[in-house]
């Protein structure tokens, strides 16, 4: 099945490539999401069978795979509409590779979650890597240049850093005398490993994805991709590519956790996520940009991941739904922002206001957005980050949890006086002719997203605490 | 005799890290190219020789040829200035690569492990932190990215230490090298050249909050 749809994946990229019909388009796009459904639909039905040696759908892969099903289908119904509104700018050919470029990151996306062998999650890294820069350089200015370059740039050295940390696995690997590198593998023979040469290698893999998942050191790329790229595209990369670099730093820490190096992972990544909480308070506090906003707030709900992993216990099971939640809450925003820019035409705060009188149905979603992407009741995040709290409680880290709490309640407030200056304080100069009307529907998708969102975290179906429980048993 | 190539690269770092034009950048990317060809040869004496042949061919023609060449003729279409353009003086620079080399060997004593040699260790890693030096200390995109290639050449000898029992690394790594150069150069050679004039770094740093 999965060279099956990787063959019908690319076949799709290169006919969208070199399509110039609008319809077909539209066909082939629905053909990709029909595809990309069943394969999701398959693998579940295949939990834990190895395929093809490299490939092993467990459980956090499916739970992925799952969200990422679900974020897929409005992603690209706005990345649709989007190329519909900039028609202005738009030829054939840019169309054809932004949705080629889409489609490639999200089957990399799928395939990375779903890989059993560390190499070969880290081919699928450079592949969402390469068209992820496709989507951001998407507008073909100078900006977006300098954007993709960063990116591009940071994303090499990190992608340098991950196989650095995988020679070095190998190098713990050769003493034991083990050959083969599959994640189970390394899970049964973790006490043979060489404890400096598996401390080095967490230290290298866990720098390198941080490019990808965002945190400090290597948030910096993300936050300017997400900015840059058509919001559709940063709906992405803020969403499903993030978790790429979750799943990848997941299975290292669970090949940590095996073994008596555990507390010592624990404080690199209790280090790394209250940095990226503070760094995204310092800029949340004051950025101006609403994009880069929303891109910072990532920054800071990884970084609760991040401490919910480290506190262990309860905190494992917080950390993946929180991740999962993330995944549906932080699309929503990203694709409203698109109707907002429409009205306004600025994504900086100071050029826009009083968004209830120009678009009422947005205006409401926002403001829910913002109370699920903050984590207040009754968002679906509050209750896995209150379980993180928890866990944090119980693993008597007092201290830190009064740190992050006072951050958050910063983080808040920047982020509220942002939103609430755009609900409902009244616009300097504004152009009231040009705003256009936008239909409800525009942000039907958006609300499902929410909805789900909280449905998942109070009343998650059977299957999915089953698939919770069981993502949770790989860290021991 | 590997030890002899393996030394001679680190030689080269310190010279890099004093070089004041752009084509002694270049040469010596072009001398790291051959001599990565060279200690290929004599290491990867275990495995098939198909794969060593494309190994060497890898190092031989893209890493001291194609690459070399092809920033050449970069920085002539893009007339970028000869200069390299540090933040530091050149004899901060030597003492600093100079104290990424000591501070390698000195971290190599604590390895207790039998199996590698201790040389490829320190070259590798010396190469590594050179490279991300010469990328923060350097003003123009050009040299950002030949301090990345830099990184990939310690990334290279690296993976010729576990080269003998588990060829597919050194492949990936090759992978890692065209993917990553291609893409970089790619976006560096089609793009920056034609939106900007004059390809400086001080030109792409718009973007911040």
């Amino acid at each position: 099945m999965i060279p099956l749809f990787l063959a019908l994946v690319l076949l799709i990229s290169v006919l969208l490539y070199f399509n110039k019909n609008t319809v077909i388009n539209y066909i082939l796009l629905g053909i990709f999401l029909a595809a990309l459904i069943g394969f999701g639909v398959y693998e579940y039905l295949n939990l834990n069978v190895i395929q093809y040696t490299y490939f092993k759908p467990d459980a956090l892969g499916i739970l992925l795979l799952g969200v990422l099903c679900v974020v897929a289908v409005p992603v690209i119904i706005h990345g649709g509409r989007y190329i519909e509104v900039h028609n202005v700018d738009e030829t054939a050919k840019s169309r054809g590779l932004f949705f080629a470029a889409m489609v490639l990151l999200i089957s990399a996306c799928s395939m990375a979650y779903l890989s059993n062998h560390i190499a070969v999650t880290w081919i699928f890294v450079e592949i969402t890597t390469l068209s992820a820069s496709a989507l951001i350089y998407h507008h073909r200015n100078i900006r977006a240049l300098e954007g993709v370059w960063k990116y591009v740039f940071i994303c090499a050295i990190s992608i340098t850093f991950i196989y650095i940390g995988i020679l070095f696995l190998s190098l713990s690997l050769k003493q034991a005398g083990i050959s083969d590198m599959s994640f189970q593998s390394l899970y049964d023979n973790s006490n043979k490993l060489n404890p400096f040469w598996l401390k080095l290698s967490f230290l290298f893999i866990f720098t390198g994805f941080t490019a990808k998942l965002g945190l400090v050191p290597m948030y910096t790329a993300g936050i300017d991709a997400k900015d840059k790229a058509p919001a559709p595209a940063g709906a992405l990369l803020s969403s499903v590519l993030m978790n790429v670099g979750f799943i990848g730093i997941f299975r290292m820490y669970a090949l940590i956790a095996h073994t008596p190096l555990r507390h010592w992972a624990d404080s690199i990544m209790i280090i790394a996520a209250l940095l990226s909480i503070f760094v995204a308070t310092v800029y949340m506090t004051r950025i101006k940009n609403i994009k880069r906003m929303f891109a910072y707030s990532g920054i800071e709900h990884m970084g609760l991941v991040m401490l919910g992993l480290s506190a262990g216990g309860v905190g494992v099971y917080a950390a993946i739904l929180h991740v999962i939640l993330h995944t549906l809450v932080k699309p929503t925003l990203f694709l409203q922002y698109n109707q907002v820019y429409w009205v306004y035409q600025s994504k900086s705060i100071y050029d826009v206001g009083n968004y209830f009188k120009y678009n009422k149905t947005g205006a409401i979603l926002m403001l829910l957005a913002f109370i699920s992407a903050t984590a207040m009741p009754p968002s679906g995040l509050f209750v896995s980050e209150f379980l993180i709290f928890q866990s944090l409680f119980q693993a008597h880290s007092i201290v830190i949890l009064l740190v992050v709490l006072l951050l958050l309640t910063m983080i808040i407030w920047g982020f509220g006086s942002n939103i609430f200056k755009l609900l409902f304080t009244p616009p300097t100069n504004m152009d009231e002719s040009a705003v256009p009307r936008i239909s409800p529907w525009e942000s039907f998708s958006q609300y499902v997203l929410l909805a789900l969102a909280v449905y998942i975290a109070y009343n998650p179906p059977m299957e999915l605490v089953n698939l919770l429980k069981e993502a949770v048993k790989l860290v021991p | 005799m590997t030890d002899i190539l393996l030394i001679a690269l680190a030689m080269s770092l310190l010279y890099i890290s004093i070089a004041n034009r752009l084509s002694t950048y270049l040469s010596i990317l072009v001398f790291q190219g051959f001599l990565l060809f060279g200690t290929t040869f004599l290491t990867l004496t275990e495995i098939s020789t198909l794969n060593l042949l494309l190994i060497m061919l890898e190092t031989v023609v893209f890493k001291a040829l194609l690459v070399p060449w092809f920033l050449n003729h970069l920085i002539k279409r893009n007339h970028i200035t000869r200069i390299a353009e540090p933040y530091l003086p050149n004899f901060v620079s030597l003492i600093i690569v100079t104290l990424i080399i000591v501070a390698t060997i000195i971290m190599s004593g604590s390895i207790d492990d039998k199996n590698i040699d201790k040389t490829f260790f320190v070259v590798a890693l010396s190469t590594l932190f050179t490279g991300l030096y010469l990328i923060v200390t350097r003003k123009k995109i050009i040299t950002h990215v030949i301090g990345y290639l830099i990184i990939e050449n310690g990334v290279f000898i690296l993976s010729l230490a576990v080269g003998n029992e588990m060829p597919m690394l050194v492949n990936l790594g090759i992978m890692l090298d065209i993917f990553a150069s291609v893409l970089i150069l790619g976006v560096f050679f089609n793009k920056i050249g034609d939106v900007l004039k004059d390809p400086d770094v001080n030109r792409l740093s718009n973007l911040k909050d």
